[in-house]
């Protein structure tokens, strides 16, 4: 089988820089790809369990990979939230695609 | 004092069916939840929302499947203490336990069981340095009394539902009230939406946006807040009250102060057996709980539930005899004396 995997770089809430490999065929998003990978502690991250709807897995995108347009509920959902920069989004919103290739995101705090 | 069989913590799908479970027992249970309403995430983040995996249930709403579970076991009478959070735990000479919620209010009862999901849920705060220094000083994140608003300056800060509601509504209560938000664009149903703009072109409610509350002036309470405006400069806007309502987030919060094992933000348990914690006679079901394997769905609460209350009735009951029934053949016998069972076969000679 072909590899369907594409490199990401996910710095974690400590700091710390994680290269991995993550699936593009099993329908996954970058919080699930976070707590796959275990690079944040369960009950920390993807709280509402990816609805867009309570900010635990903001992060800030370092690198100029093209990512898919923001939605409303995201939108609104970052209006709300805290810590959030201009490159921030909402890890749940980001599917795992072979585009993504090469994307460097770090995890928002925790709040 | 308040006495059960079982005391529930969480009112969320797991503790709403593990009272049916229970009562198929003869077991009482008491819920105790910290949001207003049962349901837990199901009817306060979601209630609207479809799920997918509840066996027989193709799709059904968040909301009504809370509905349903409350159906379901309201022939066996729980009790429910909502609006309060558990805050203590505290174990008696004879075994039983006492739990007390942040407003003093006490249950007893022999077996608890955990099944507070995330946790309970706590407004989330701005990031404002000494917002804690105001909280009940005129910084409230929950509006419990609005009179207390009464021909009083008010600031609320948030762009859902819940802001929109407050502002509408203490747009005839306070002396003035100012909404602030970071965006133009409000999340909530459209009519509060429209309500709001029609109160803002009343000059009812002072809409600040896009903007920000960034810090609280005041020697013993709220006086003022700072307010910056996206790229101007910032402005002091006299208030007595602010209120910032960003909604709730889950937090395990006292329980984790109870002694129990702890993994992952969740409560470890026995697997094997009954998902009893390294207290004996306390529980823990659903999302809350951890253990080899886990996976955090409705489904598996619904069966860890069904045997921790085996494991209760023989904490309760020990050394009683008893063997599962099925409803199919025993019927269901509420505490309110209500009975459901099977219809009786029709026995009828053919001519």
């Amino acid at each position: 089988m072909d590899n369907q995997d594409v490199s990401i770089t996910i710095i974690d809430r400590e700091g710390e820089t994680h290269n991995i490999q993550a699936p593009t065929d099993m329908a996954m998003n970058l919080m699930e790809v976070v707590r796959s990978f275990e690079l944040a502690p369960e009950g920390t991250i993807g709280v509402c369990g990816g609805m867009a709807m309570c900010a635990s897995c903001q992060c800030y995108i370092l690198s100029d990979t093209e990512l898919p347009e923001m939605q409303d509920d995201e939108e609104a959902m970052l209006s709300e939230a805290f810590y959030v920069k201009d490159n921030s989004r909402l890890g749940c919103q980001i599917p795992i695609t072979p585009e993504i290739e090469g994307l460097i995101v770090e995890l928002a705090p925790e709040s | 004092m308040i006495t059960t069989d079982i005391i529930i913590i969480g009112a969320g799908p797991t503790g709403l069916f593990a009272v049916f479970e229970a009562g198929l027992l003869k077991l009482k249970c008491h819920l105790i939840d910290a949001l207003p309403q049962p349901g837990g995430q199901c009817s306060e983040i979601y209630p609207k929302k479809p799920i997918y995996d509840i066996p027989a249930y193709p799709e059904i709403l968040a909301g009504d499947l809370t509905d349903k579970l409350m159906e379901q076991c309201k022939q066996f009478q729980p009790g429910f203490t909502l609006g309060e959070r558990a805050e203590t735990i505290d174990k008696q000479e004879d075994g039983t336990f006492i739990v007390t919620t942040n407003k003093g209010t006490q249950h007893k009862a022999p077996v608890v069981a955990i099944a507070g999901g995330l946790g309970s849920f706590e407004p989330r705060k701005p990031l404002i340095d000494n917002i804690s220094d105001y909280e009940d000083k005129g910084v409230e994140y929950m509006i419990k009394e609005p009179e207390i608003y009464r021909d009083k300056d008010v600031v609320i800060a948030g762009g859902g539902d819940s802001a929109l509601d407050w502002s509408i509504f203490l747009a005839d209560v306070a002396k003035s009230v100012t909404l602030v938000h970071r965006r133009n664009e409000f999340r909530g149903h459209l009519d509060s939406v429209e309500k709001v703009q029609e109160l803002k072109n009343l000059g009812k409610i002072d809409l600040i946006t896009p903007a920000e509350v960034t810090a609280i002036k005041g020697d013993s309470k709220v006086e003022a807040v700072e307010i910056t405006k996206k790229d101007e400069n910032t402005i002091i806007v006299k208030t007595d009250h602010f209120i910032p309502l960003f909604g709730l987030s889950p937090k395990l919060g006292p329980i984790a102060n109870w002694g129990l094992e702890i993994e992952k933000n969740a409560i470890k348990v026995n697997n094997a057996l009954d998902y009893q914690t390294n207290i004996p006679g306390i529980f823990a079901i659903g999302d809350v709980n951890t253990y080899p394997g886990k996976l955090k769905l409705i489904l598996c609460g619904f069966h860890e539930a069904t045997l921790m209350c085996q494991a209760a009735y023989q904490i309760i009951n020990p050394g009683k005899r008893y063997v599962l029934k099925y409803t199919t053949v025993s019927g269901v016998d509420g505490f309110d004396g209500t009975r459901k069972e099977a219809p009786k076969a029709v026995v009828k000679a053919i001519e």
